[in-house]
């Protein structure tokens, strides 16, 4: 009977709504148009359609970086999922063993979460360099010998670049599994002590399937979280350096909307991104949501 | 918690537990110690030894002299307090006013603005800001000469980016409030409006504390949009000139320990002194969309 007044929820929706259609609705449906159009620099006027109008996307197809830009985000994302949850899950359970200091740890694992990726990115590059940061320094005085290691290099950069993405947001995913944890009914557990299950038995049998559901939220969280990333690798390896090995569909996207000033051919890669993120979420709701205990 | 009473002599199985724990505990913290130590040392000892701490002769104030001659870092904080502050002012306002529309009246369509709400959290950065710096170009706001204009048009998309995630906190909040405090206001002769305000909006404390802090730290944080919309050295918030003096001073690592220490520092005391809030907030958000 207060809220019948229909007046004023309009004073109270339409400032939030108009907001987004103006700068998330309307930018976005835009977005698609810009990729069939022809447009040089980011504030540059269209020049009309494209010829053939779906021009960017046969483009896309030979470019060989976005092969790559799409490979390592594949790479990501599957590393995302194994390590980052994988992660997450063995420590959360650790942690749900324990009493003592359990809170400490969930503030400390989530801490890098809130420093910016760029911060972290500058630090990383401290941590691995060549001559000598703290990786190099640290293997010479547990008596490595050989040759130093140029981690931003050849075949470790893709690690170099993935260990930082993956690391950052562990603390993420064990906080929402310590939630989920938590909700998991104590008697449960003693009923399975009383017949004698073992620690393991019951981690297995009772922890694991009634996580389910969650693991799933932090799956297809890790994997469009993928999707995401742009800070920490535009920082550590800036323009797919070295000799585009290191391309990302995101930092590939903002290479050629701001520096190239393929400003459509940018848009086109940010429809490949939004396709990416709904394809892979489907596919991670579908595998995971098949397994029923 | 588990059952665990049962008295046991010793409890040889958390030694590894506790050791599992503590190493990850280690990766998370020690990496911005050192960070930090390094920062009070000049290159040539932070590579001849980086683990030093840096005590009598190796310590100095040398970087820090360095990059506050270099560029104008309190002018960069100033730029992101108003950016970011901005941003979370205008988050709360449009967000509060819609989360509690959205949960208290009801009305044709509302199934579908909430569904609308929650899509909009999928939509990623890269997806709209093309358009959107192209859209404020034609206004005129974008690298406009006057600063505070400039702030104004880097801090639009931001809101937006962080408008759906924060009605999405804001309605499971208010949601769970009680009708009779506000029936009690009406009865009193309060207005929609008012009840809002002095009703639903004291109560409903902690998730705008949660909105705030996150939209806050969002916004501090995010170079990708900084990027984009502030291309003026003067008008550089203060991560992207972190990314800016990096990159002009080229090897200077201590300079650079620096750069890291003065960005990360604020956000440090700020997580130090509202970590509860910050942990459930970005987990509610993250988990409901």
């Amino acid at each position: 009977m207060i809220y019948k007044n229909k007046k004023m929820l309009l004073v109270f929706l339409v400032p939030a709504f108009a907001f987004m259609a103006v700068f998330l609705h309307y930018p976005f449906l835009r977005n698609i148009v810009n990729s069939f159009q022809e447009i040089s620099g980011l504030a540059g006027t269209s020049k009309g359609w494209q010829d053939p109008w779906y021009a960017n996307y046969q483009t896309m197809l030979q470019d060989k970086n976005v092969w790559i830009s799409l490979k390592n985000t594949l790479i990501l994302m599957g590393m995302t999922l194994v390590f980052q949850v994988g992660i997450a899950l063995v420590l959360a359970i650790l942690v749900d063993q324990i009493r003592v200091g359990a809170k400490l740890f969930r503030v400390v694992y989530f801490f890098p979460i809130v420093i910016s990726a760029t911060a972290l990115g500058l630090m990383f590059n401290l941590i691995f360099l060549y001559d000598k940061g703290m990786v190099n320094q640290l293997l010479e005085r547990l008596g490595y010998a050989g040759k130093l290691i140029d981690w931003k290099s050849g075949s470790f950069a893709l690690f170099t670049m993935f260990l930082p993405v993956i690391w950052q947001y562990v603390g993420f995913y064990f906080v929402i599994l310590v939630t989920g944890l938590n909700n998991i009914p104590v008697d449960l557990y003693e009923v399975a002590e009383v017949d004698g299950a073992s620690r393991w038995q019951r981690i297995r049998c009772i922890t694991l399937p009634l996580l389910h559901n969650v693991l799933c939220t932090c799956a297809v969280l890790a994997v469009t979280g993928a999707l995401k990333v742009f800070d920490l690798p535009w920082v550590m390896f800036p323009k797919g350096m070295p000799t585009n090995t290191t391309w990302l569909t995101g930092t590939y996207m903002y290479y050629h909307s701001s520096e190239t000033r393929n400003t459509d051919y940018g848009c086109a890669l940010a429809v490949l991104i939004v396709l990416l993120g709904i394809v892979a979420a489907r596919v991670v709701n579908a595998l995971f949501r098949e397994k029923d205990y | 918690m588990k059952s665990m009473k049962k008295k046991k002599p010793m409890q040889l199985w958390k030694i590894p537990v506790y050791a599992v724990l503590l190493c990850w505990m280690l990766t998370t913290v020690y990496p911005l110690f050192w960070v930090m130590l390094n920062s009070f040392k000049v290159k040539n000892e932070i590579l001849a030894d980086s683990f030093a701490l840096p005590l009598g002769e190796l310590f100095t104030l040398a970087n820090y002299r360095r990059a506050f001659d270099r560029v104008p870092i309190f002018g960069a904080y100033l730029n992101s307090v108003v950016v970011s502050g901005s941003v979370t002012l205008c988050v709360m306002a449009l967000a509060g006013l819609a989360a509690f529309a959205l949960v208290r009246y009801n009305f044709k369509g509302k199934q579908v603005l909430i569904s609308l709400v929650v899509a909009s959290m999928m939509f990623p950065a890269f997806s709209t800001i093309v358009p959107v710096f192209r859209m404020e170009a034609s206004w005129g706001i974008v690298n406009s000469s006057n600063r505070w204009i400039s702030l104004f048009a880097c801090a639009l998309p931001q809101i937006a980016g962080n408008l759906s995630f924060a009605i999405v906190v804001l309605t499971g909040y208010i949601r769970s409030l009680p009708l009779e405090l506000e029936e009690a206001a009406f009865m009193e002769g309060c207005g929609p409006f008012q009840i809002f305000t002095r009703i639903v909006v004291p109560l409903a404390k902690p998730s705008f504390a949660t909105v705030a802090i996150f939209s806050f730290l969002w916004s501090y944080n995010d170079l990708f949009t900084q990027t984009f919309f502030l291309r003026i050295q003067k008008q550089w918030a203060i991560t992207r000139l972190l990314k800016e003096l990096t990159s002009m001073e080229g090897t200077n690592y201590g300079l650079m320990a620096a750069a890291v220490t003065i960005v990360i520092v604020p956000v440090i005391l700020l997580y130090a002194a509202l970590q509860k809030y910050i942990i459930k907030g970005m987990v509610a958000g993250a988990v409901k969309g």
